[in-house]
């Protein structure tokens, strides 16, 4: 009787004490759930949710202040995504927040452009380069097409263009009606 | 992962006929266009070469509008892709978007060349001592002559063979099986420059450092066998055979022949490299041929020029440039009830929408269709879940599974259902009988994947740049902060030195003020 009990306490004592030091050795620091959220958002970091960047709003959605339908970017599939990564029911974009569009990129009309670096520092993913009172260009394959830069321009010389869709970019539409087929004879 | 065994079994490659899941047996209507000798057509008045012929990137433009080009000077360059030759000489007349054979049916940027009939070569600059120059002069030379893979596919020739010769190949597989019917080019050039190919084989497998080559075609091309292994070249060359594989469609496909050849399976997400193994089609190899041992870039190719809406068909040596219409003319023209025109074969080929599109690397056929060849576009109907797709699937696939969850662009689960392990040669298409487009879903998902590969990709940039970004904004912020307290601190202190020096002025003023009193009673005590 007494052996059996001194076992199982020096069990609990040794199976508490692995416990304890796992605690320790394997903190996670951060939330895995705002990690995986993060990694299901478009990352354009255009703040159309309400929160300056994608990561805020992931942490708002893991915190349960924000909801799900308010990233205009990621769209409907963005959704679906968040909805089933986090067993919700999938709802459509809040219209509050902004339309679903197709990608753009931003260009800057180089010949109006003054230099007068106020993009640049409105740019979340530094795709602007240039200098005060030099021409500014936009790297093209960093712009996210957040459009924040379009705001502080003060001669407006940033346009929204479409991202390029012809060959090599181009990609098949979904099928409408069996025109392509070429049966045999 | 790929044991010793199956390296093995893939180096005795050829020795036994193997069975591959699933195809088609089609009928040919390969003897229409294969009645003439091969010619080059005359020149057309204009040719527009575009920049965009492989997979990649488009090329950049080397001549500017005006200049005097020679026949084979390179006008296009791309860095890992093959380069673009001038295939005339003559003058450029303009760089401009123009109608490419493309399957979008969009226009792109074209170099275009009005020739002035003089075929004025470049210096060719032969590799005549290509027995002893090493592979890396070798691949270094194909990739200055533009090479690329001539089956359709259009990869570059020099990154196959660089990949090929570092992952230690030991047979080079020829590929002349033209299992889509309409097709005969490769058929023609294998029965009238046998010796080419052979020369190339060599050539080839020099650069990959391989032991073996083998010549597959296919079971009914009687004259080929007799041209392949009757040549001159084939009687000097030691290790090169030409093997026979019953005529399945589509037995042409890469894996499918490796697996004919061997018994064994490409792995999905694995390259033919991976067995020790290397496919190049035929016409590649008379290219590099040409290449290395002339010295000629690649300006020109076979193309069978064939369908029912044809009125003579045949093939052409044509010139890159050269339009669609162009040779259609020479073979006599449409016939009056042509309906479609369409590039490749009649199961893998898209339709043009315009006959002023250009020949290019990767044109192997120019099929003509009437009516009678289309059939009403019939409506689609639900899927019966007949299973005569997963039948024919060469790539053992479940095509209805797939086509259901891409409709419903479940991406992850059509990922799941190996999407990216069709190779779109359209068998299930052709046996639904709900006439489902079953390629076009494919082709649209695995579009839809790359796409999806390509945004993950910008996304985890835009995510890094973003955190750079604040990581560094917090940085000036924390050194704006830190360099506020230590002004404000030296300010304290020197507000701290100026109190002590203002006490110690005022003590000693205080004691100056003192001491005369001080002074003065002692004056006075004197007085």
């Amino acid at each position: 009787m007494l052996i059996s009990v001194l076992i199982i306490s020096l069990l609990g004592v040794a199976f508490g004490l692995g416990l304890g030091w796992a605690a320790l050795r394997f903190r996670v620091d951060s939330d895995p759930v705002v990690e995986r959220i993060d990694a299901l958002l478009p990352q354009t970091q255009c703040g159309q949710c309400g929160f300056p960047g994608c990561r805020p709003y992931a942490e708002a959605i893991s915190r349960e202040e924000a909801d799900i339908n308010q990233c205009p970017p990621g769209g409907d599939a963005g959704i679906r995504a968040l909805a089933d990564l986090l067993g919700r029911e999938p709802k459509p974009l809040n219209p509050e927040n902004g339309e679903e569009t197709s990608k753009t990129v931003v260009l800057i009309d180089e010949s109006r452009c003054i230099g007068c670096t106020l993009c640049i520092q409105a740019c979340p993913v530094d795709a602007i380069v240039g200098a005060a009172k030099l021409m500014h260009t936009v790297i093209a394959s960093e712009c996210t097409g957040c459009d924040l830069c379009l705001p502080p321009c003060p001669v407006d010389c940033i346009d929204i263009v479409k991202a390029e869709t012809r060959p090599p970019r181009w990609q098949r539409p979904r099928p409408q009606i069996a025109l392509d087929r070429v049966p045999l004879p | 992962m790929i044991t010793s065994q199956q390296v093995a079994l893939a180096k005795e490659a050829g020795k036994r006929i193997h069975h591959f899941h699933g195809g088609l047996r089609l009928r040919h209507h390969k003897k229409i266009s294969c009645q003439v000798p091969v010619e080059r057509p005359p020149l057309p008045d204009l040719l527009a070469v575009p920049l965009l012929q492989h997979a990649g990137d488009i090329s950049e433009p080397l001549v500017h509008v005006g200049d005097v080009v020679l026949k084979g000077q390179q006008i296009g360059q791309c860095q890992p892709c093959a380069a673009v030759h001038s295939p005339v000489s003559g003058i450029v007349e303009a760089i401009e978007e123009r109608p490419m054979s493309h399957p979008s049916g969009q226009p792109g940027p074209c170099v275009v060349i009005r020739p002035d009939g003089k075929e004025q070569w470049i210096d060719f600059k032969p590799l005549s001592d290509w027995l002893d120059a090493s592979p890396d002069r070798l691949i270094a030379h194909m990739q200055n002559c533009g090479l690329a893979g001539l089956g359709g596919a259009v990869f570059p020739t020099h990154a196959k063979v660089r990949d090929g010769r570092d992952r230690n190949t030991h047979t080079l597989i020829l590929n002349g099986v033209e299992c889509e019917p309409y097709i005969s080019c490769d058929e023609m050039l294998m029965r009238e420059q046998p010796g080419k190919i052979i020369l190339g084989a060599r050539v080839l497998r020099r650069s990959l450092g391989a032991e073996r080559v083998i010549i597959a075609i296919e079971d009914q091309m009687g004259a080929v066998q007799k041209a392949l292994t009757g040549c001159a070249e084939f009687a000097d060359s030691e290790n090169i055979s030409v093997i026979k594989v019953p005529t399945i469609y589509p037995e042409g496909g890469e894996r499918q022949l490796i697996q004919v050849l061997t018994g064994l399976e490409v792995p999905v997400d694995g390259r033919p490299s991976d067995l020790g193994l290397l496919c190049q089609n035929v016409a590649t190899a008379a290219a590099v041929a040409e290449a290395i041992t002339e010295g000629k870039p690649l300006i020109d190719r076979y193309v069978t020029v064939t369908g029912n809406g044809i009125s003579h068909p045949r093939n052409f040596k044509a010139l890159f440039g050269t339009s669609v219409s162009h040779l259609v003319d020479q073979c006599g023209g449409y016939t009056d009830d042509v309906a479609r025109v369409v590039i490749g074969g009649p199961m893998m080929g898209y339709p043009l929408s315009s006959d002023d599109a250009p020949v290019v690397k990767a044109s192997n056929c120019i099929l003509a269709l009437t009516h009678a060849d289309i059939a009403d576009p019939q409506p689609e109907m639900p899927c019966i879940r007949c299973g005569e797709c997963a039948r024919v699937c060469p790539a053992m696939l479940l095509p209805q599974q797939l086509h259901l969850h891409i409709k419903n662009e479940l991406w992850d689960s059509a990922q799941a259902y190996g999407l990216t392990a069709c190779i779109e040669c359209g068998c299930c298409d052709f046996v639904c009988p709900s006439h489902i487009p079953l390629v076009d879903w494919f082709r649209f998902g695995k579009g839809a994947l790359r796409r999806r590969a390509l945004e993950n990709e910008a996304a985890e940039l835009a995510r890094k740049r973003f955190e750079n970004r604040e990581a560094r904004l917090l940085r000036i912020k924390q050194e704006r902060a830190g360099k506020m307290t230590r002004r404000k601190q030296l300010l304290k202190d020197k507000a701290v030195q100026q109190d002590r020096i203002r006490a110690s002025i005022q003590r000693a003023e205080n004691k100056g003020r003192t001491k005369p009193p001080g002074q003065s009673s002692g004056a006075g005590d004197d007085t």
